[in-house]
């Protein structure tokens, strides 16, 4: 410690101390009620009986559970892939100087900025057999209306698509300031050797974009696992389950049941897969990267 | 970036790709211009004249649309300024200065970064239960300000200032909290701009803490109001009704994207660098 460090002794928390109460007291004490909670017969009037591992249990065993477990999924490959794909096609070909490509970007950025409340609004008004953009388009056509949002079929894809119109902002900025991380010179040595786009692109871009490659499908999938507000506002996780995800379920089990301690075991058991799943991907790259070294 | 034009199959594509987001938007637009009564016989007709603009009349003489705004603006707006002050505080203090547990401490914080909000929300609930905290604006913004993204930010960006400016302050016989709050404050602004557009979108569009939080009308933001309105649109306002108040509530928000784009993306592509 130098004597600059010394003399400042505990003036420190004068700066962190605000901070690290509000983060003490509204982010660690409820981590640590939940794992209490989980433990716990309750309710949300303050009822406590101590059950172990009962609410574990209970969730492994529970096949509306298992139904939002399958759908999350479902949804989280439908959209992580094709996100990612999309928004990396999209940043390549709008990393450019011009004026339309900056046109262009505003335009794919603008959907970020919607909250769901609305996304959900404008796609239900897309989707709708009764008076939606598609089915009058359909109708146009001298077609049938085809109801999205209420055919187990259709469901899942259509939560999907919205999903991916309300994401694609995000991840194209990621990779946009990730390509313009890869420094100039390599791709005019590349042209000097005559290499071809494919080639510039397997051997160049995709290496040095690789940690955003990993930061926008770690991101995306937390957020996916965790995907709620479109399913609540545009199907309610009908027809029959065919669309509930697992935060919808929390939120039936907590709010519509009032069973507080089986709903924090199941956000429990959610914390720790998206931890799993984070960690596994970080793992994957990284390991990756060791071998290439 | 590369100086040279795209090619006419990729613009093409292009073009149509935006087209694909726009229309969403363009289609919302033009049922918030039709009576609800024209919309409920056909919505085709949003296509042709006559448009109106009762719909947005009908939202300014006296719906709760306006008490939600208002609502989101506090909250929003307090979010973002209990996240600067707080961060540019822990920011600084972590950059700079040497206190017992520091490194500890700091740990502790980025943790916070992997944890996710279903981990922590129903038991926040309980807590906010016991404290009275439900259907108050501090119940609504206190959450947003639990953030380590904000303090990880501030801390990245004091520590790439110079140190002699502190050293040359302390010399001239300023406090620490002078030097702060002199010297480099004024100094972080573009990241204080940038957090703070960062701060300001998230709180304004967070929907699930409000939904369990606010649960009378009063205390909604914007975007529970839409979603009970929506929910209840079968027996209430009517398509052209909901749509208005859709663009209603996007209009404030479209226009902190525009204005502040740059910052926006700034943000968004911080979190790449790091």
């Amino acid at each position: 410690m130098t004597g600059a460090a010394r003399r400042d002794g505990w003036v420190g928390y004068a700066f962190v101390g605000p901070f690290l109460l509000v983060y003490a007291a509204i982010l660690i004490v409820p981590l640590l009620m939940g794992l209490w909670i989980s433990l716990n017969n309750a309710d949300l009037f303050g009822r406590r009986e101590w059950v172990g591992l009962a609410n574990y249990a209970q969730a492994l065993g529970d096949p509306v559970l298992g139904q939002a477990f399958a759908n999350t999924l479902t949804l989280t490959l439908l959209i992580v892939p094709p996100l990612t794909v999309i928004a990396l096609l999209l940043a390549l070909a709008l990393n450019r100087a011009t004026r339309l490509a900056a046109i262009l970007r505003g335009v794919f950025f603008s959907s970020l900025v919607l909250s769901v409340t609305i996304v959900t609004l404008i796609w239900r008004f897309i989707l709708t057999p009764d008076a939606g953009l598609v089915a009058v388009g359909l109708g146009a056509l001298g077609r049938a209306p085809v109801p999205f949002l209420s055919d187990p079929a259709y469901v899942i894809p259509a939560l999907a698509v919205t999903t991916l119109w309300w994401s694609l902002g995000f991840p194209i900025m990621l990779f946009l300031a990730g390509l313009q991380q890869v420094p100039h010179d390599i791709y005019e040595a590349a042209a000097l050797d005559g290499a071809g786009r494919w080639t510039v692109f397997r051997r160049i871009t995709l290496p040095s974009i690789r940690r955003t490659l990993l930061l926008v499908v770690m991101l995306q999938t937390a957020a996916q696992l965790q995907i709620f507000g479109q399913a609540q506002l545009l199907t309610g996780g009908g027809p029959g389950g065919a669309s509930r995800t697992i935060v919808l379920y929390i939120f039936e089990v907590s709010f519509g049941r009032w069973e507080l301690g089986y709903a924090t075991a199941i956000a429990e058991l959610l914390f720790g897969m998206i931890l799993a799943v984070t960690l596994l991907q970080y793992w994957l790259v990284i390991r990756h990267e060791e071998q290439r070294a | 970036m590369k100086r040279d034009r795209l090619s006419p199959l990729v613009t093409v594509l292009l073009l149509i790709g935006a087209a694909i987001m726009l229309a969403p938007m363009l289609w919302t637009l033009l049922l918030s211009f039709k009576s609800n009564a024209a919309l409920m016989a056909d919505s085709g007709s949003a296509f042709a004249p006559p448009w109106t603009l009762e719909n947005y009349a009908a939202i300014l003489k006296g719906s709760l649309t306006t008490r939600w705004l208002l609502n989101s603006l506090i909250v929003a707006s307090g979010a973002t300024i209990g996240v600067l002050v707080l961060s540019s505080l822990a920011g600084y203090g972590f950059a700079r200065l040497e206190f017992p547990f520091r490194r500890t401490l700091f740990v502790i914080v980025l943790l916070g970064l992997a944890v996710p909000e279903q981990a922590v929300i129903l038991p926040r609930h309980q807590l906010f239960a016991w404290a009275g905290l439900h259907n108050t604006y501090p119940g609504l913004i206190l959450p947003s300000l639990t953030g380590s993204f904000g303090v990880f930010f501030m801390t990245q960006y004091f520590r790439a200032i110079p140190k002699e400016l502190d050293e040359a302050a302390l010399l001239d016989g300023a406090s620490r909290f002078t030097l702060f709050r002199k010297v480099l404050l004024p100094l972080t602004i573009p990241a204080q701009a940038t957090l703070g557009v960062f701060t300001f979108l998230a709180a304004w569009n967070d929907y699930w803490w409000p939904l369990i939080s606010a649960t009378t009308s009063d205390y909604f933001t914007l975007t529970v109001g839409l979603a009970s309105a929506q929910m209840n649109y079968a027996q209430t306002s009517g398509l052209g009704f909901l749509m208005a108040q859709a663009v209603f509530a996007s209009i404030p928000i479209l226009v902190v994207y525009i204005a502040f784009q740059k910052q926006i993306v700034r943000a968004m592509a911080g979190t790449a660098v790091r």
